[in-house]
């Protein structure tokens, strides 16, 4: 099978994958005809009888779901009543942030750290204990010390994002070929272009890789930290419906979440790529 | 008169075995100098050490009246594995090189320059390239044209064609002799082939081997220049400067380490003249 006709099968077997996963659901959720019970006071209260709740969302109310939240992404009423464009602003605005914060801080560092051997080693220990513990487990002492909600999350974006990028930087920059360095000795280059036209470039894919692993975990974390801290987002988002009982939106939040991920991880994969050589 | 290059008395040492000792040579502006040795005798070493980017444990070396401390543009280097920029077209490697050297240069000087070293190598039209596209033999030709594109005093270049298959080789050493005709270029270069050494050296040193590798033997290049590739080997001189480089290597190079053949007290190689 040559590579077309394998992307062809391949695209035909997900789009496959694809409609027995609908199917099954559709099966699984199709309203049963039941006996029309009657509505009284009690279950009113827990929400039964209302429309959203009646089990498990069909594929139709996903749909609906869908087409209302993207008709209008950008509403606001409320705290508790925004779209999901607004909520999804919110979330990016953090990510971005904290992952900008974390570039401006991991790239240099790395560079610094993979050049000089003994700061490698004095700083290892560090990087190796700080670098399992969970963001979130931060994020008491961010609002304790900040008291901002929402710049804790900035913050708690930047202290994931940061070890990936700060080992990889470390790493690339320390196993620049000796051929290269020594290329550039020879020809007397200054400092300034041996970083920026010898060791940036040659440790750029490594470095592109602790980013591209640092924007997934970022873009996990910020769900979990808004759910945990509210106010906006798409974290807080989901929260918000669950609370509601909405679980059509829920779903919706999630299938969105996903696609967010995705378009994140092909953007620094495109730069990714842009920045690789074939040695 | 001074030399234009001196090494004098040049050891290393790591900890305490000595890779070699007693190193002594000269060499002449425009001279071509091969250095010929089994492997591991420490030739990449006193590559290294003549282009500044090692030292020696003891000794110095001395060109144009100035001792080595680092390296410099005056020496070009052409390495053991092209050292080719990856992420750098062909044009752009060398235009590395000469952005260093003519740092206020323009773009479009930069780019005549590298394009007339371009085409003297003979990669008219591969100027666009990156490394990956192009075969071994043209990888190693952008190599030598960034080493020659900066006009260095003095070129130093290890086992340039080692990668090479034969007809690229013969093809790329013809270009290397015409050009360091042409230009008078100094040249310092080691190989491991003995027809390659004859061909274009004035003098081929010999090292015995190592560890405590010293420079055994100085032979004085009997075939007249110019040397041409195809009829070399009717020189009535040819075999026999042949037969002594690879007697040497073969049967020499083991007693001059264990001793036999060179006085301990011997500053300097044994010059053979076979003329
Ligand atoms: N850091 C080091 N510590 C100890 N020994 C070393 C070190 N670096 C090099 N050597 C030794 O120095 C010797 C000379 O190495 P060098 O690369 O100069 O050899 P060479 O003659 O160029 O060999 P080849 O022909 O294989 O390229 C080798 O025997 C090697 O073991
Ligand atoms: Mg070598």
């Amino acid at each position: 099978m040559n590579g077309r006709a394998q992307s062809l099968v391949a695209g035909l077997l997900s789009l496959l994958f694809l409609g027995v996963f609908l199917g099954i659901w559709h099966l699984a959720t199709v309203p049963k005809k039941q006996a029309e019970a009657p509505v009284d006071e009690y279950s009113k209260l827990l929400g039964k009888g209302a429309k959203k709740s009646e089990g498990f969302p069909t594929l139709s109310q996903i749909g609906e779901a869908a087409f209302t939240q993207l008709k209008d992404p950008l509403y606001d009423r409320g705290a508790n009543d925004k779209g999901i464009g607004i909520q999804l602003g919110w979330s990016l605005m953090r990510v971005g942030a904290g992952y900008a914060l974390a570039i401006l801080f991991a790239v240099p560092l790395g560079f610094l750290i993979g050049m000089s051997p003994v700061l490698y080693k004095a700083l290892n220990p560090f990087i190796q204990l700080l670098k399992p513990i969970s963001p979130l487990a931060w994020m008491p002492l961010a609002l304790y010390t900040i008291k901002d909600s929402s710049i804790s999350g900035i913050f708690v974006i930047f202290i994931c994002s940061v070890w990936p990028m700060l080992i990889n930087t470390a790493f690339g920059v320390a196993s620049v070929r000796r051929d290269w360095l020594n290329v550039a000795r020879t020809l007397e280059a200054t400092p300034w272009r041996k970083a920026f036209e010898v060791i940036l470039p040659a440790a750029a894919p490594t470095i592109l890789t602790g980013m591209r692993i640092s924007i997934g975990i970022a873009w996990l974390v910020i769900v979990a930290a808004e759910m945990l801290v509210g106010g906006t987002g798409i974290g807080y988002f989901v929260w918000n419906e669950w609370n509601n009982l909405n679980l059509t939106n829920v779903i919706f939040a999630i299938l969105v979440i996903g696609v967010v991920g995705m378009v994140l991880d092909f953007l620094i994969g495109r730069l990714q790529a842009a920045v690789t050589y074939v040695e | 008169m001074m030399s234009f290059l001196q090494v004098q008395d040049l050891a290393k040492r790591y900890g305490g075995t000595t890779v070699f000792e007693r190193v002594n040579f000269t060499m002449e502006r425009g001279e071509f100098v091969c250095i010929i040795g089994h492997s591991g005798c420490g030739k990449t070493t006193i590559l290294n050490i003549l282009a500044g980017l090692d030292r020696a444990t003891e000794g110095a070396v001395v060109m144009d009246n100035r001792e080595v401390a680092g390296p410099s543009l005056e020496r070009g280097v052409v390495f053991q594995g092209h050292a080719l920029m990856p992420w750098l077209s062909a044009m752009n490697n060398i235009a590395f090189a000469v952005r260093s050297r003519w740092p206020d240069w323009n773009r479009i000087q930069v780019q005549t320059h590298c394009q007339k070293f371009i085409d003297l190598v003979g990669l008219t039209g591969a100027e666009h390239k990156k490394p990956a596209m192009l075969s071994g033999g043209m990888k190693q030709r952008v190599g030598i044209a960034r080493a020659f594109a900066i006009q260095p005093k003095m070129l130093l270049l290890d086992e340039p064609f080692g990668a090479l298959d034969a007809l690229t080789r013969g093809t790329i050493q013809d270009e290397l002799l015409r050009i360091c005709e042409a230009t008078n270029q100094t040249v310092f270069m080691i190989t491991h082939d003995v027809d390659e050494a004859i061909l274009l050296a004035d003098r081929i040193l010999l090292m015995s081997n190592g560890p405590g590798a010293c420079l055994a033997e100085a032979v004085i290049n009997p075939l007249a220049k110019p040397r041409d590739r195809h009829s070399i080997h009717h020189d009535a001189q040819y075999y026999g400067v042949r037969n002594h480089i690879v007697d040497f290597l073969v049967n020499r190079s083991k007693r001059y380490q264990s001793g036999e053949l060179r006085s301990a007290r011997s500053p300097s190689a044994k010059i053979v003249n076979l003329r």
